[in-house]
Formats: C-alpha cells, structure tokens, sequence
C-alpha cells in the first residue's frame, strides 16, 4: 500500500487547516454561501436534504485496518454510528455538522486520508479494480499508476473550475471490474514488447446522457501519462460546454464535436506540452511500485478447504474469488444483506472488517464501486473463521452479483433531487428474490433516484430509474445494460410501473428468462441472444 | 515576489501586483481588433477567447488582460499557462469574478497581475499563499514539485 512521506502528509494538513479558515470565514459571514459552496464541495461537503453529508476519499478503493477503524470512528463520533460506501469507492456520512467537518478532517489527516476533490469540478478520486495485486488476470497492479494520478491530479491550479465533475478509472485487465468505460476517462494498462503502457478512453459517463468511452490513445508510456492527461484535459476546460449544466460533462464535447476532432486536439496540445517536463521521472512511479509490492504471501499455505458445512460452501461459491497466489483466497463481504441498505455498514461492522484484514488479511481492505468491502489477500485455511466472523456480525450474505447485490443511490430519502425512493424498492426486491436468487445466477440490478443515474441504472443488466409521474413515484425499467468489459447500456421496456408494479414486473422478466435460458447463459446472454421483445410480452402481456 | 504590491491605475482599478515594472497603462483591446491593427501592446481576453491566437504576436504584447466573467469559469487558467509556456513574460491580470481562495491557483498558472472586481482580504492572501508548503505538480510557475523534491 501507498504510504505518505513528509511531503504528502504536509499537504493534507495544509488542507486541514485551509478548510478550517474557509469554514470559519463561512460561519462569520466573511463568506457568502454562494462562495464558500464550490469550496466545501472541493472538500466532499454537500448540503443535502436533511443536514451536510461529508465524502470522504479511499484513493482506489485500498485502505488498511486503521483507516478502516478511523472510518468507524467518525461513524461513532460524528454520525448516527454509520457510513455509507459509494460507487465511487468513497464513503459518506449523512448526518454531519458543518462546524464538526475541520476536526473530522484533522482526524483522518492522522491516518493519511482526506476528502480532498470528492466533490466539485474537479478530477475526483480516482477509482480501480477492487481486485487490484490479488488478480490472476491482471498485467500489472493499476494502483501505482492509479496513485501517480491522484497526486498530479491533487490541487491541480489549472483543472480546479473545470466545466464539471471528472472521474478516471484505471484497470490492468481485461475484465473490467471498475466500469472503466464508465468515466470521463477510463485508462486501460496493456502490455506490448514488453513495455507496459496505457491504452486511453474519453467521455464515458452515466447522467442523463449515458456514453460509452472511446478509445482516444491506442499506447501512452508512463513517460508521458501526465503530459497526454494534461493535454485530454485542457482541450475540454478550453472547449467543454458552460452554458448548460446538462451538456458539460467531456461526453458531450466529444459527442458533439466527434472523437477524431477531440483526439487531434489533444494530439496538437500533447506536442506543445510534452517537452515541457510536466512528467514526473520514472524513478516516481518506480518508487510508488515499489510500495504496491504486495504481502509475503505463504507459500505453503494449503490449498484445500473443508466444504462440509453446506450454509459456508454456499458463501464460498459465492463470494470467495480465485488468488494469483496458491492458497490464498479474495473475499467480498457484502453489504447487501436482505432488507438492508445497500453500501450502509455500522460503526462495529466497520470495526469487525478491520479486525479480520489485520487478523487475517495482511491489513488490507478494498472498497468495490457495487458498494462491497474486499478482503484482497486471505489464506484459504481461514475462510472458514472469517465466514464465521461475518456471520456473527450480519455481514456473511452470499449473494455476490446476484440479483439481491443491489447498486442504489440515496434516493428520496436524502436526496433533494429525487423523483423516487431506491432503499425501500431495493429492500423489496431483495425480500422477494432471496430464495431464488441463486437459481437465478449473475444479475446485477441498480437502481437511481433520478435521471442523474448515481445507482447507475443504465449499466444494470436491470436498471431501474426513477421519475415523477403527475407528481406519485414512478419507476421505469431498463434491460441489457452493463458496466463491465461487455459494456453496454440498457434500454427501456416502455410504461413505468408503481413499487410494487417494478418488482412485479421483474418477476415476470425473470421468469421469462428462466423459461429461454440455454446451458450456462446469465440473464444479459439471454437477452442478449433473444432481445427485448419476449420480455416485454412478459412484462406488458 | 512572495507579496502583492497594492497599485491604483489610472483608470481607477485597484491592482494586487506580483512584479515591480511600471504598470502598462494603455488600454487592452480585444482580441479581434488586435488581430485587426498591427500596433497595440495590450489585450484583453474573453473567457470563451482562443490564447493560441496571441502566440505569433507576444514580443510586442506587455499585458494580457484575462476575464473570469464568474468565478466558476475555469477557462482563463489555461489561457495563462498557454501563454506562459509559450514564452510570455509580460503582465498576465486576471480580472472580474475571482476570488482570494483562487489567486494561489492563478499565480501557479501564471498570473502574475490580479483586478478582482470585489476587494481581496490582504491577510487572507497572504496566509493562503504561504499555505503548502510544495506543489505536486509541476506548473506555469517556479515551485518546485514534489517528484522533483524526491528525485532530485
Ligand atoms: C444525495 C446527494 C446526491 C446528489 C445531489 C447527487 C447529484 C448528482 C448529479 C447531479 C449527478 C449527475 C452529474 C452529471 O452527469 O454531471 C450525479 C451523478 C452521479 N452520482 Fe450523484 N448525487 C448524490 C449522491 C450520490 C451518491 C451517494 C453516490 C454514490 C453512491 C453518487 C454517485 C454518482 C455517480 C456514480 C454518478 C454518475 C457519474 C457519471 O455520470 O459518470 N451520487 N449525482
Ligand atoms: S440519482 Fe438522483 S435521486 Fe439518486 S442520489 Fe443521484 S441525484 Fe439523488
């Protein structure tokens, strides 16, 4: 794991203590709300609908056991003795007071965090594979490059009024667990002469244009990754739309003036720049890598496990992945279970992980963008103690990627801009499907509030997007989306339907997919090969 | 320079100045009727404004003026680092919506010249420009950055 030098801790308690000033500033008035908002949001602080909710950031979703405690130590203190994990691999508070945000941030300046950019028109958090140093698959771990983005990207003076909020995802495999082509810019690590290098996709995004990212650079060497980012940024702070908060994400720059119009732009930019020595040396990177080295692995550790307790065999199919290294296990811990609230975990369930990474872990602990913890490194002879730990604390749902593994944004119950609740319709829906949701096999539902798409409906192989009918709750509902290297996005069924219609409906898709399924095919296969018309029959009869 | 000069221009502005020369006071023309007449020596910039256009012309230019119409408009900072990388050593003034908590933004892309339409709180400045101690980046100004400070 990255850990800070003089250098990095010196700059978060600058912010500390800058964020501290422009509080004090908001609270005498010096500020007017107007200004002081683009600077709390900078700082992940938002006024919602019932009180400020703090953001804070988990640069690539890694963190260790104490910064997982810290985390359960401002549920604690702070909160209402909860957080909230977000698709973005950050969690959130929703109950936080403005004058408490200076300490809170001076509490995680001790554990090398922040909330530096999680929100704002700015780069934000950069995001990875959760699976990231644990991967079979992977070229290499994304994480270093992943860190010297974030650290370029940190207080950069000239991308801190961008037209809008800009995310970057990196992954080095080709099994995409980030929605990388989901970003304003998704980075994919190859491999080639054995030089290892980043393919480069601009303007994917949710929202309510969803864009599938392009591939704008076919090969950038790490030489050069900061100066080619720079240059991709430039163009659309110099050309992004400002006249219309709908239209100035970089999807619609590039939709609007074509992928070869942006990619010659950035290609006359990048030949200004290039020379300039705006890329750090490739000894940064190197020393960064060397911090991402990963756990002394036990070589010796067996390989087998004792499957004779069904109800743990059960959660081993289920969330247990394949280790690059023998013996070793990834776990995802749910934070699904049914009925819950889907990404919420208490401040003693946040303790508990903490305890198993440390315990059993190497100290290392992923937060997934479909709001699940991962524990990266475990040894297979102890699957069955953590399984058991989790059990005890509620957190042992088997349910990975099934259809009760719900992404669903705030909705109504906090957000200002909902049009419908999600959190109930997501606690319906995992009532109803929990006892078949396994015959059912991978489904990933996702649910948002409002066209903004914070659940990412339109990456669900069912979405469901919320919106105002007459002014009752109404949800509409999308089939054949997907976040992963098979990325597409779901389209409509037609009419809406009322709660208790959405997850009626479902049923009925689900059980038209059971009917036309063939050997070994998920939901999105099958629709997929049969299209959406036998579902709507389903659905509308 | 560390601290701004306070300089009160001729046409009544109120300039926070990072450099000594004597302030340029002819008036800045537009981009088009720069373009347009060979002879003038200040430019005033709109946000929506190409920079690059001005490349050609910089030996004879002694001010550019550049306008942040509001504060949320970001494009004025990639005008100054533009200018500034390519070689631009006059008078770059930000002027209109800025904010004290921007100038240590404006000053690492360049700006060296600031005409806030709303007066600025000098200690304020002054605390927010001695506040990080290093940048992570490299950028239109002398700081130095943190990968350079680490590798030499
Ligand atoms: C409750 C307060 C929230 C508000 C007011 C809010 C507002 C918005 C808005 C306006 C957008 C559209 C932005 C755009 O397309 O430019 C958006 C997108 C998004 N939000 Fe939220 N959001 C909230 C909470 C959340 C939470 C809690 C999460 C994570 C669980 C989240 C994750 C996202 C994601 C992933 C997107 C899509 C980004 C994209 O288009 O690429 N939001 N949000
Ligand atoms: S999708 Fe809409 S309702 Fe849900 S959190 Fe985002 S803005 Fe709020």
């Amino acid at each position: 794991m990255y850990v800070y030098d003089e250098y990095d801790q010196s700059i978060v308690d600058a912010r500390v203590e800058e964020f501290r000033d422009q509080v004090e500033r908001r609270l005498s008035g010096a500020l007017t709300e107007d200004q002081f908002k683009p600077l709390r949001l900078m700082n992940g602080l938002y006024l919602q609908l019932h009180a400020y909710m703090l953001r804070i950031a988990v640069p690539y979703g890694t963190l260790d056991g104490r910064q997982m405690r810290m985390l359960g130590h401002i549920a604690r203190k702070y909160d209402r003795g909860y957080g909230h994990f977000t698709t973005r691999q950050n969690i959130q508070y929703n109950w936080i007071k403005l004058a408490d945000a200076p300490d809170i941030l001076a509490e995680l300046a001790t554990v090398q965090m922040h909330a530096i950019q999680t929100s704002g028109n700015c780069i934000r958090n950069i995001s990875s594979d959760q699976f990231a140093g644990a991967a079979a698959d992977e070229v290499a771990d994304p994480r270093p490059w992943a860190e010297l983005i974030r650290q370029w990207s940190t207080f950069h003076p000239e991308f801190t009024y961008l037209p809008r909020k800009f995310k970057i995802a990196v992954i080095a495999a080709d099994e995409d667990r980030a929605a990388m082509r989901l970003h304003d810019i998704g980075i994919q690590l190859l491999e080639r002469d054995g030089v290892l290098g980043a393919k480069i996709f601009v303007g994917g995004g949710m929202g309510r244009t969803p864009m599938i990212a392009h591939e704008v650079k076919d090969f950038i060497t790490a030489d050069h990754l900061m100066s080619y980012l720079e240059a991709c940024l430039r163009v659309y702070n110099r050309y992004g739309r400002r006249d219309n908060i709908y239209k100035a994400r970089i999807k619609i720059l590039l939709h609007e003036i074509g992928v070869e119009a942006y990619r010659e732009q950035v290609e006359a930019e990048f030949a200004a720049i290039r020379d300039l020595g705006l890329d750090p040396p490739l000894a940064e990177l190197a020393r960064i890598t060397a911090m991402f080295k990963g756990p002394d692995f036990d070589a010796d550790a067996p390989d087998t496990v004792d499957r004779s307790d069904p109800d743990f065999a059960v959660w081993l199919d289920q969330n247990v992945a394949a280790h690059k290294q023998r013996g070793h296990a990834i776990v995802t811990i749910s934070l699904k279970p049914i009925g819950g609230i889907p990404g919420d975990a208490s401040a003693d369930q946040i303790d508990l992980m903490a305890d198993l990474a440390e315990r059993y872990g190497h100290d290392e602990l992923r937060v997934t963008h479909a709001q699940n913890i991962v524990l990266p490194h475990v040894r297979k002879a102890d699957l069955h103690a953590i399984w058991t730990a989790l059990r005890e604390a509620g957190l042992a749902e088997a349910n990975l990627d099934l259809i009760s593994d719900i992404i669903a944004c705030p909705g109504l119950d906090y957000c200002s801009l909902a049009n419908a609740r999600s959190i109930p319709l997501a606690q319906k829906i995992g009532e109803r499907f929990a006892g078949r949701q396994r015959e059912l096999g991978e489904l990933k539902l996702k649910i948002s509030g409002c066209i903004n798409a914070c659940g990412h409906h339109h990456a669900g192989h069912i979405g469901i997007l919320g919106v105002d009918k007459k002014g009752t709750e109404n949800y509409q509902l999308l089939l054949g989306g997907s976040g992963a290297e098979d990325v597409s996005l779901g389209k409509i069924t037609g009419p809406g339907f009322d709660e208790d219609g959405v997850v009626d409906a479902i049923e009925r898709v689900t059980d038209r997919y059971v009917a036309l399924r063939e050997r070994g095919e998920r939901f999105l296969d099958t629709y997929r090969r049969v299209g959406m018309q036998p579902f709507k029959e389903a659905i509308y009869g | 320079m560390v601290d701004p000069i306070t300089v009160n221009t001729n046409a009544g502005e109120t300039l926070l100045r990072f450099r000594d020369d004597v302030v340029h006071d002819e008036p800045a023309v537009t981009l088009d009727a720069f373009l347009g007449q060979t002879n003038a020596t200040a430019v005033r910039l709109e946000a929506g404004d190409d920079a690059r256009a001005l490349l050609p012309h910089l030996g004879q230019i002694a001010l550019v003026e550049i306008s942040f119409p509001t504060f949320r408009d970001g494009r004025g900072y990639s005008a100054a680092r533009i200018l500034r990388e390519a070689g631009f050593e006059g008078e770059l003034r930000a002027a209109g919506d800025v904010l004290v908590d921007q100038i240590p933004h404006m000053r690492r892309c360049g700006f060296d010249s600031f005409a806030p339409e709303k007066p600025v709180d000098a200690a304020t400045l002054t605390k927010l420009l001695a506040l990080y101690p290093q940048p992570y980046q490299k950028a239109a100004d002398a700081r130095v950055p943190v990968w350079k400070l680490r590798h030499g």
